[in-house]
């Protein structure tokens, strides 16, 4: 078994201005479905062909962007393990116990160099709803909105991207498959996988800590980003960009925000990771091509808008 | 129903119709008197102050709009909905990181 340590993106917390428009947003428009609301006011909620119980957590705030996200690791020890090793370079570790999030086992948590507040897990309950594995059909219920398969990867903007990658390849195994680099070597943006995805998690260089600029949903194919561009423009959701292409990671994708401004993507495609493939990487007067593959000019809301 | 906004400073003055957001209103007329960015209270780049009028908001992100500066009459553009004339400032910008 190849896939060892930190499998996959888990889960996202999310702040939203206003819990009933941001349930519309996730549940109608993309298509997830609500797992369950809990007395603290978090709302859980799941994709259609997602295993575990949650993948997308929302808490109600007065500002808007990311409280935290979750990766789920292979085994318990791997969290002992794990916690040992991020001690190693430098971060501080946190206990936080089972039950926290109905369904999920202890998770140990830290706060990357660039501001973002991670979490590690083991165990999550099975969804009640999983995808079906006897005589699987390819859909247990009837896709709503969008249809989105599954929470994909974060994109983040923080200062210390250096100090968060490094975080991640030193102590979470995690490889960087492609970058964005300045003429002074300055790295702008990294994409890091920690698995056969072309990213996991992208970080990009910007003056503010922890900042949250989207989370990404996987979709099946182009005719499904078209499809959740029509339902855009039906209900008048907000867009930024697409759709089109990413030059990074080959994504097609469309880009538009949520009723409290965070940004979400839906996405297909995009090329397979192997740990031995060489980095792919970007100059900085290539940027526009390589985030948006068809337009090959940036829009300054892409670069400059995060919650 | 309309309300007529005008930028101080600015020639341009355009209409906003009743229960549409001033940020909506110059997107769909095709101006571009203040950046657009997530157009729900989030991000803060159409941040203004209005001068003058009646209007109302809605929910905003505390870390663009503080109390204080809500009293002082600063708003996101894409949450202030008009209820009369209004003369506005633009204040927000888009700041680049490449």
């Amino acid at each position: 078994m190849a896939l060892t340590g930190v499998l996959r993106p888990g889960f996202v917390q999310i702040r939203v201005l206003d819990m009933k428009e941001a349930l519309t947003h996730y549940c109608d428009r993309l298509g997830l479905f609500e797992v369950s609301r809990e007395k603290d006011g978090r709302v859980y909620l799941h994709a259609m062909d997602e295993f575990d119980r949650h993948s997308v957590i929302l808490r109600e705030a007065d500002q808007p962007g990311m409280d935290r996200m979750g990766f789920k690791v292979r085994t318990e020890h791997d969290l002992d393990l794990f916690e040992k090793r991020l001690r190693d370079v430098g971060m501080e570790v946190e206990h936080v116990e089972a039950g926290e999030q109905p369904g999920v086992g202890r998770r140990i948590s830290f706060v990357a160099p660039t501001g973002h507040r991670f979490d590690l897990y083991a165990e999550m309950e099975q969804s009640a709803l999983p995808p079906m594995t006897h005589n699987p059909d390819v859909m247990q219920v009837d896709p709503k909105g969008m249809g989105v398969q599954r929470f994909d990867h974060c994109l983040l903007y923080g200062d210390d991207l250096d100090g968060t990658e490094r975080v991640f390849v030193e102590a979470l195994d995690f490889e960087v498959s492609e970058t964005v680099t300045a003429p002074d070597g300055t790295r702008i943006a990294s994409f890091l996988t920690c698995s056969n995805k072309a990213h996991d998690l992208a970080i990009v260089r910007h003056d503010e800590k922890g900042k949250f600029h989207h989370a990404s949903f996987l979709l099946e194919d182009w005719s499904e980003v078209g499809r959740a561009a029509d339902i855009i423009t039906r209900y008048n959701i907000s867009i930024d960009i697409g759709p089109t292409r990413h030059g990074i990671t080959r994504g097609k994708t469309i880009y538009f925000f949520d009723p409290s401004g965070n940004r979400n993507e839906v996405f297909a495609g995009g090329y397979s990771y192997y740990p031995d493939n060489p980095r792919r990487n970007w100059d900085a007067d290539e940027v526009g091509k390589a985030i948006f593959y068809y337009e090959r000019v940036l829009n300054d809301r892409f670069m400059g808008v995060v919650t | 129903m309309s309300h007529r906004i005008r930028f101080e400073g600015l020639d341009e003055v355009f209409e906003c119709r009743n229960n549409e957001s001033v940020l909506v209103a110059m997107e769909r007329l095709g101006l571009a008197v203040v950046p657009v960015g997530c157009r729900g209270g989030g991000c803060g780049v159409c941040k203004v102050r209005v001068l003058d009028g009646w209007y109302h908001t809605g929910k905003m992100s505390r870390a663009q709009v503080t109390e204080q500066e809500e009293r002082e009459g600063y708003a996101l553009a894409c949450r202030l909905y008009p209820d009369g004339p209004l003369v506005l400032q633009a204040i927000g910008k888009l700041v680049r990181v490449t």
